[in-house]
């Protein structure tokens, strides 16, 4: 009945659409209207966001607020703006046509932004204007004529700012009163030509005469700022180092928070093996369930915080700039610039990665992103690569400042990121040959990021994560337990009990193939459940060498048995193994989502894991010669 | 050097200004260049539009970013080249 209710209240909601240029202060608006009331989703065969959001007028009125990807046109050249277009002219599959459209622009740069405005206004259909970062725009002395320009517009127009409390005021009391009639006369759209553009503009320039004075644009701030930053080599050093300082952070930030989500996955695992009887569900929940979760949810403060850095230099303009320095570097192998935020994002995980490709307009850029997104080392390797290196390397200080553990990983980082560029490369010399591949990026004026825009920015993804451990995670863990567990050792067993079951029947198989590049048939097996998820393997390794300890707790007692139990040589083979390993259901299924096929997918994980097994052959092979092992 | 003589905007030095000008710019080339002089236009490189060069890539000056209107884009050369503009006199010159 209460369903019902909100069923029917939803569907007497407006549906309202915010459509405007990209860094037009649209994602602030939504979120400053519908606060966290938020739905963020994905349309149906793409990975774009559906954000979607409620929100109440003070008189009463619903609405259901759709934040559209940012567009300079109707007239498509990237998926995002494919989406935008296709929901504004209520042709998008699944979506309803828009009862009202507001068109978001930045007001200090209007010239840029209304030529949108115009190209929609034709469609006909019921809009409004919303004028947005007018502190900004009064700040710097633009003075904004409203009632001439909603004359020459003929459509409200209303100023909002996005970043202050009761800044959106005005637009709440516009939207208080009946939205005109839908317009009559078929709105069809056709893609422009070059006339129609030039008409725009000069109509654009037109209406700008008519209604705003601007004094003479102070961009002194900016450029002062850019002649370092965007400077072929202070521009590059400051990249380095703040690139230093983000992973510096995920390292050292994120050690206490861990040590409390694994702390408090002990406390809940032994609270929950106090009051349960001795048994298999207790084995379940507490070695299957609650370990295997929460030695992946112990990741998430490493993923915030890199995110965290990741939205506050976009947020403040700084990585389109990025973009700009690296541009060149990444067109030596067939890249564009676009192809750094994405593959930033990678660092923390591929799949956010790989869903930030869709602003690249050019597809064969946008594909070589996405296949080369899994070789930055995501977040998922960090536990396995901390488990070898602890196991092996020594704690020894290199040339007097280093620490030899920490250039290990060093190393393993740059290794993914060289490989990605070679692999480019090759798509380069073969798929790509002889393209052209556009940049065309807006560098905005810098900002202060906003603090609550990033908070809702970080819960997303904080969201997103969780939502991929209670399923994908959660399943495979399950699995696992079951796999390991079954079916039971005979009493008389003398090995330890997984020996017995359906994981230790697997290994015959599993030995063959990795035997010759040095793995044991435990690796063997922790592989199994870790061709699911990368990180799985680390827990996975626990259970086969029978520890009874849980959680993170895996790691600390697992090191010492590892390094008796492992030559060097097999040490290395992993480590190099998982520069490549393929292993992540999620990202292929998001490939899969992404590109429409499959075949993406599997060239993918094809491709990774030969990869991974021709550098761990190699690797293997290499250093038995170089240290002796039991079979030089 | 005559004021109406025009470069592309990749010849524009660093620092330079100009003014865009699109008289030899319409209808020419496939549908991807077609479509690339589209974008150019939709983001502001119209007629008469002042330009200047901002910041270069190294080496070669390219990638390029470039004032437009009240705004800041980032071009590679070949975009770049599809603009043309009149350099204008003061600012810094060309090395010819
Ligand atoms: N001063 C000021 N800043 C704003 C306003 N609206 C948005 N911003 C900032 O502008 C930047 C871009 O905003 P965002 O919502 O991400 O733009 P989008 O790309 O259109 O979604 C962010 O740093 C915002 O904090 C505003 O009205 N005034």
């Amino acid at each position: 009945m209460n369903a019902a209710l909100a069923a029917n209240a939803e569907d007497s909601a407006l549906h309202l659409i915010l459509l405007g240029n990209p860094n037009c202060g649209k994602t602030a608006l939504f979120n400053l209207l519908t606060g966290s009331r938020q739905k963020v989703a994905n349309y149906p065969g793409v990975t774009v966001d559906r954000k979607e959001g409620q929100m109440t007028t003070p008189l009463g009125k619903r609405f259901r607020v759709f934040d559209l990807p940012g567009a300079y046109s109707l007239n498509a050249v990237s998926i995002d703006e494919e989406v935008t277009r296709d929901v504004v002219l209520g042709v998008r599959e699944g979506e309803q046509r828009p009862d009202l459209i507001v068109c978001v622009c930045d007001a200090t740069n209007l010239k840029l932004n209304l030529r949108l405005v115009l190209e929609v206004r034709r469609l006909g259909r019921p809009m409004l204007l919303a004028l947005n970062m007018t502190d900004l725009a009064s700040k710097r002395g633009i003075e904004i004529d409203v009632p001439a320009l909603q004359r020459e517009l003929d459509m409200p127009v209303v100023n909002t700012v996005a970043v202050k409390r009761g800044g959106a005021s005005a637009l709440l009391e516009q939207l208080e009163l009946a939205v005109r009639d839908v317009v009559p006369h078929a709105a069809t759209w056709q893609a422009p030509d070059v006339a129609d553009v030039t008409a725009t503009q000069r109509e654009v320039r037109r209406i700008l005469a008519a209604s705003v004075r601007e004094p003479v644009i102070d961009t002194r701030f900016d450029e002062r700022i850019d002649r370092v930053v965007l400077h072929p080599f202070w521009g590059m050093l400051i990249l380095a180092a703040t690139l230093f300082l983000m992973f510096q952070a995920v390292f050292s930030w994120a050690a206490l928070p861990m040590e409390w989500i694994k702390g408090g996955v002990e406390a809940f695992g032994q609270l929950l093996a106090a009051q349960l009887p001795e048994g298999l569900l207790r084995s379940l929940l507490v070695d299957g369930i609650v370990a295997g979760v929460g030695s992946v949810l112990v990741f998430m403060p490493q993923i915030l915080i890199l995110f965290l850095f990741i939205l506050a230099l976009e947020d403040s303009g700084y990585l389109p700039r990025a973009a700009f320095l690296l541009d060149r570097l990444m067109g030596t192998v067939g890249l564009s610039g676009r192809s750094f935020i994405p593959l930033l994002s990678s660092f923390a995980c591929a799949i956010p990665g790989i869903m930030a490709a869709r602003t690249i307009s050019n597809w064969r850029d946008r594909l070589a992103t996405i296949m080369i997104a899994p070789l930055m080392t995501c977040s998922a390797r960090l536990p396995v690569y901390a488990l070898i290196i602890g196991a092996f390397i020594p704690q020894t200080t290199v040339a007097g400042v280093f620490n030899l553990q920490g250039l290990v990983l060093f190393a393993l980082y740059l290794a993914g990121v060289v490989s990605a560029m070679a692999v480019a490369g090759v798509l380069k010399m073969t798929v790509a040959k002889g393209l052209q591949h556009p940049l065309m990026l807006e560098l905005p004026s810098y900002r202060w990021p906003h603090g609550r825009n990033l908070l809702l920015g970080l819960l997303e993804r904080a969201r997103i994560f969780i939502h991929r451990v209670g399923n994908i995670i959660l399943a495979l863990m399950i699995v696992l337990w079951f796999l390991s567990t079954f079916p039971a050792a005979p009493a008389d067993a003398i090995g330890p009990a997984i020996q017995y079951s359906y994981a230790g029947m697997l290994r015959h198989a599993l030995e063959i193939v990795f035997a010759p590049i040095g793995f044991n048939w435990q690796i063997s097996i922790a592989l199994v459940p870790g061709m699911a998820a990368r990180e799985v393997a680390v827990g996975a390794l626990g259970t086969v060498y029978a520890l009874s300890a849980s959680g993170d707790d895996v790691a600390a007692q697992l090191a010492p048995m590892l390094a008796a139990g492992w030559s060097l040589p097999t040490a290395f083979s992993l480590l190099a193994w998982y520069v490549f390993s393929p292993q992540c259901l999620s990202t292929l299924a998001v490939v899969k989502r992404e590109t429409n096929s499959w075949r993406y997918p599997l060239l993918m994980a094809g491709y990774l894991f030969a990869l991974a097994y021709g550098a761990a052959f190699v690797t293997y092979r290499v250093s038995l010669a170089l240290l002796g092992g039991p079979y030089a | 050097m005559k004021a109406t003589e025009l470069i592309t905007l990749f010849e524009l030095a660093k620092g330079q200004e100009g003014t865009v000008s699109t008289s030899a710019l319409a209808g020419s080339g496939d549908a991807a260049d077609r479509e690339l002089a589209l974008r150019l236009f939709e983001i502001g490189f119209v007629d008469g539009e002042r330009v200047r060069v901002i910041a270069r890539g190294y080496p070669g000056g390219d990638p390029l970013a470039v004032r437009v209107g009240g705004t800041m884009f980032a071009l590679r050369r070949f975009e770049a080249e599809r603009v043309l503009v009149a350099p204008l006199a003061g600012g810094k010159q060309v090395a010819a």
